[in-house]
């Protein structure tokens, strides 16, 4: 028996750690100067599916959509318990917005076919949109739950969880399958398995592979690249070591909903807000050191 | 995120400049292990490459979910029920699990037996990395040395039937050795051991201060041979958890309150053999030992880092006389002097651990592989006396100044928070309370210089100490303090001298100083090999040798003054006995 679960994940430049190159001078997010991470919420998904899976048995699948170097986000998800993940990768996916990437999303959780819960986490912290998860379940034409913090009762065909409502929470019964979406209070994420880091800290997927290949031999004949790449691919499928790729036309994705077209976002203005102050400020503890804190934060436009 | 193994500029430093491919080619047999186990390292690179992902695992969940528990592990300790077993703090409980969810409870276990297979160098840098977010969560942590025990000297079926557990983290153990009247002489352990008539081994008696004695696999010291009344007829056995060993009591203590201390009643309690009989103390309990020593030295070195973290950030921040009280002279010696000797110490350890490491190694391949060829089999062996001797000198060498250094940091931690560190509103009280016992358990200060001095007196410092000074520094400071490491040895050398004609009483009331001036030396010699390597490690370097040297000069004085007066007039100078 057990439960199936698709978990959805996404690599993001660090927006924690800011620099000063971290915005190009048009205001977007300058994502070679910030390191790519685990986007947070998502590990939280992660460990709500697993939680799942070692508790009632079945399977979790990880999914994410990016280019090459995502393969990291799902490397870290094996190293922490995830059963199978894939890759979603395609040039024409570039620039999609939520609703497009929504759209690709929900094409190749419907080639997967059979799952019983769908976790997201509940924002990326590149966008803050939140919007990719309830758009999902929209597309899939299942259920969903936002805010998710804990499982209370799953039997059979029916799940039972706690969501924060912001200044409380609910408890939501529905049928599965359900997609939800997963906040970072909602469980304490487990650390990488050591032995499991090792083991799979070798795992590719083949464009991985063509990626390294191209630099490692930037003259080889046509076909000689190709040829290695299946070489080096041999032992890693026999050792259960190949992330699964899949491109645009192996989930059947209609061109126009995917990428800039699939994109009907519109940027209105960026406004870059530069930090400079370093340290603290001491502010006297009277009437006339508040008051003057106050104007600060006004004009400054921190409250008003 | 947080984490507490990259965050640490000089463990990456030591991390990249021990050579630890040496070591690793050491522990994987050259990387001819059979295939089959898909995680061991096929070369130095990967293997290292595994050794820094450890790492970087251990310093994400010390950092991410260790820390944030331990103030209230320290506030709330763990439980003794009525029945006469213990209830882990939940949080504690967490805390092990989480390290078992990541497979960091077999660290240096064979993969053989669900291990990670580290060298005891990588299993020393993870142990500082646990002790800087809990240092009472260390002694749990550091107890993988049961496990190494049975792996180094039980039979087969009791290392298959335990061993691949305790890597799950399922089991874990105690080292059970201390009684109310055998403390620091442990040749005096009276516990009695007997064999009932179906020749099963039983245990009957008290043991005291038992970290995790409420463990399930306890390694237990007992006197097999009543007749023979010293260390030759003690034996070591392993006693399951049961109602016949009862937790009479938890102790309360100054600090490490996530660690259980327990007393524990053994009713004939049944046990199995480790090994052979006659050999409990010397050789088992002793080389469990000398490995729990380096591990005390870990946590001393984690303990003194989160202080010195705590000190320096409020040196920064905190006004006073309108300058942050970093500008103040007394405030920089204090600040700068406690990362001086948190970095000294490191190096001490970590230098004992590669040298352990090697040891271990050498000694592994005389037991299971001895070379066919008469010369090389002379050579290993030779080489695996001398790194004996070295190991019996570096280790009690380490665990004496790191945890001194550790309680001394702590303490001046407190110092630069001023009133703040003396509250329970930041974390420095709790680490000098639970830096305390580091110069206690596993042998006292005192004993670990004991120890020490013969490897001073011995013959092994001036081995090595010429083969430190083989180093060439074409940097010309660098020259310069190396003459003077050398001027100074001379020095010691003749202080070495005067207390062997003095005799052993001497020697040991002169023990600290000798110990301490050959420390220096050694660190010195140390420091000065990674002092190329960059800017800040040769101001240390620098800093440590010339501010060192007066000492040495100082501790020479008083030891050829001959002055016994603590000894000769004891009675006058400590006055009278006190009635109460
Ligand atoms: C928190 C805690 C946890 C512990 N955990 C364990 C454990 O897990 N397993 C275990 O078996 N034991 C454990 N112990 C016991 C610990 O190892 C002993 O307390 C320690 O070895 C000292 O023994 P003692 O307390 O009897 O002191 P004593 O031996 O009575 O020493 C008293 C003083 O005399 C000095 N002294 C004694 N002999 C000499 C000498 N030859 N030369 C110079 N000075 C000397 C000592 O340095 C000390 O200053 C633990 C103790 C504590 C406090």
């Amino acid at each position: 028996m057990g439960y199936d679960s698709i978990v959805c994940v996404k690599q993001v430049p660090d927006t924690s750690n800011i620099t000063g190159e971290a915005m190009k001078a048009d205001g977007t997010v300058n994502r070679a100067a910030l390191p790519a991470v685990f986007n947070p919420d998502d590990l939280h998904a992660l460990e709500a599916a697993l939680q799942v899976r070692d508790r009632f048995g079945g399977s979790v699948t990880v999914l994410t959509m990016g280019p090459p170097a995502a393969c990291e986000v799902l490397r870290e998800c094996l190293y922490r318990g995830a059963d199978r993940v894939i890759i979603l990768s395609d040039r024409r996916a570039a620039a999609s917005d939520t609703l497009a990437t929504s759209y690709i999303l929900s094409q190749a959780v419907r080639k997967l076919a059979r799952y019983d819960l769908v976790f997201c986490g509940r924002q990326a912290i590149d966008g803050d949109t939140a919007q990719v998860g309830p758009q999902l379940a929209e597309k899939l034409g299942i259920s969903q739950v936002t805010y998710y913090e804990q499982l209370v009762d799953l039997s059979g065909r029916t799940i039972r969880v706690r969501r924060n409502v912001g200044n409380g929470w609910e408890i939501v019964e529905g049928r599965l399958p359900m997609l939800l979406t997963v906040l970072d209070t909602a469980n304490e994420a487990r650390p990488a398995a050591a032995k499991r880091v090792m083991r799979y800290k070798r795992a590719r997927a083949p464009m991985e592979l063509g990626a390294e290949l191209a630099k490692a031999m930037p003259d080889a004949a046509p076909g000689q690249k190709e040829a290695e790449q299946a070489r080096r691919l041999e032992p890693l499928k026999a050792k259960g070591l190949c992330i699964e790729q899949w491109d645009l036309d192996d989930i059947d994705a209609d061109l126009q909903w995917c990428g800039v077209t699939g994109s009907p976002t519109k940027v209105h203005r960026v406004q870059s807000i530069v930090l400079t102050k370093e340290g603290f400020t001491a502010i006297a503890p009277t009437e006339e050191g508040i008051r003057g804190m106050i104007r600060d934060l006004i004009v400054d436009h921190t409250l008003g | 995120m947080a984490n507490f193994f990259t965050d640490n500029d000089d463990i990456q430093f030591l991390f990249n400049h021990l050579d630890l491919a040496e070591i690793a080619a050491a522990q994987e047999d050259d990387f001819t292990q059979p295939e089959g186990r898909d995680y061991a390292p096929v070369d130095a690179a990967d293997a290292i490459d595994n050794y820094k992902r450890i790492l970087s695992i251990i310093g994400d969940v010390a950092a991410n979910l260790i820390a944030p528990r331990a103030e209230q592990i320290d506030h709330e300790g763990n439980t003794l029920n009525e029945d006469g077993t213990v209830t882990l703090n939940p949080l504690v409980r967490r805390n092990l699990d989480d390290l078992a969810k990541a497979d960091l409870m077999g660290f240096t276990l064979p993969r053989k037996f669900g291990g990670l297979n580290c060298p005891s160098l990588i299993y020393t840098m993870a142990t500082e990395i646990v002790s800087r977010a809990d240092t009472s969560l260390m002694n749990l942590f550091g107890l993988q040395g049961i496990a190494e025990t049975i792996n180094a000297f039980a039979d087969d079926p009791i290392r298959n039937e335990y061993l691949p557990r305790f890597s799950t983290g399922e089991l874990t153990g105690a080292m059970v050795l201390t009684e109310p009247d055998a403390g620091s002489d442990l040749q005096a352990v009276g516990m009695r051991a007997w064999q009932d008539d179906d020749g099963q081994w039983r245990l009957t008696g008290v043991k005291r201060f038992i970290t995790n004695g409420c463990g399930e696999i306890l390694l237990t010291l007992a006197r097999s041979e009543p007749e023979i009344k010293d260390g030759r007829g003690l034996s070591l056995f392993l006693a399951e958890r049961s109602p016949r060993i009862r937790v009479r009591h938890l102790e309360e203590k100054l600090g490490i309150h996530g660690s259980p201390t327990c007393e524990l009643v053994y009713d004939d309690a049944p046990a199995k053999l480790i090994g052979e009989r006659q050999r409990g103390l010397v050789p088992y309990v002793m080389s469990l030992m000398n490995g729990a020593r380096v591990g005390i030295a870990a946590q001393s070195l984690g303990v003194a880092e989160a202080a010195f973290r705590v000190a320096r950030r409020y040196a920064y921040t905190r006004k006073q006389f309108g300058v942050s009280i970093e500008r103040l002279p007394a405030v920089a010696e204090m600040v700068t002097e406690m990362k001086i000797h948190i970095e000294a110490a490191r190096t001490l350890t970590y230098e004992t651990s590669r040298v352990c490491d090697l040891e271990y190694n050498n000694l592994r391949v005389l037991e299971l592989n001895p070379p066919k060829d008469a010369a090389v089999l002379k050579k290993r062996k030779d080489r695996s006396r001398a790194l004996k001797r070295l190991n019996g000198m570096l280790t009690p060498m380490s665990k004496y100044y790191s945890s001194e250094m550790c309680v001394k940091v702590a303490s001046d931690a407190i110092q630069v928070l001023g009133g703040s560190g003396y509250m329970k509103d930041y974390p420095s009280e709790r680490y000098l309370r639970d830096a305390r016992i580091t110069t206690i358990y596993e042998g006292t200060s005192q004993l670990q210089i004991v120890a020490a001095v013969r490897g001073v007196c011995s013959g092994a410092f001036e081995k090595r100490i010429d083969e430190l000074e083989q180093a060439n520094y074409t940097d010309e400071l660098l020259g310069t303090l190396k003459a003077k490491l050398i001027e100074a040895r001379q020095l010691v050398f003749k202080a070495i001298v005067f207390v062997k004609e003095k005799g052993v009483e001497y020697t040991d009331l002169q023990g600290r100083r000798l110990v301490d001036s050959a420390i220096a030396i050694l660190v010195g010699h140390l420091f000065l090999s990674q002092a190329m390597k960059n800017d800040h490690k040769k101001a240390i370097t620098r800093h440590f040798i010339e501010t060192r040297l007066p000492e040495i000069h100082a501790n020479v004085e008083r030891i050829l003054s001959g002055d016994r007066s603590a000894l000769d007039e004891y009675a006058m100078l400590a006055g009278p006995l006190p009635t109460v």
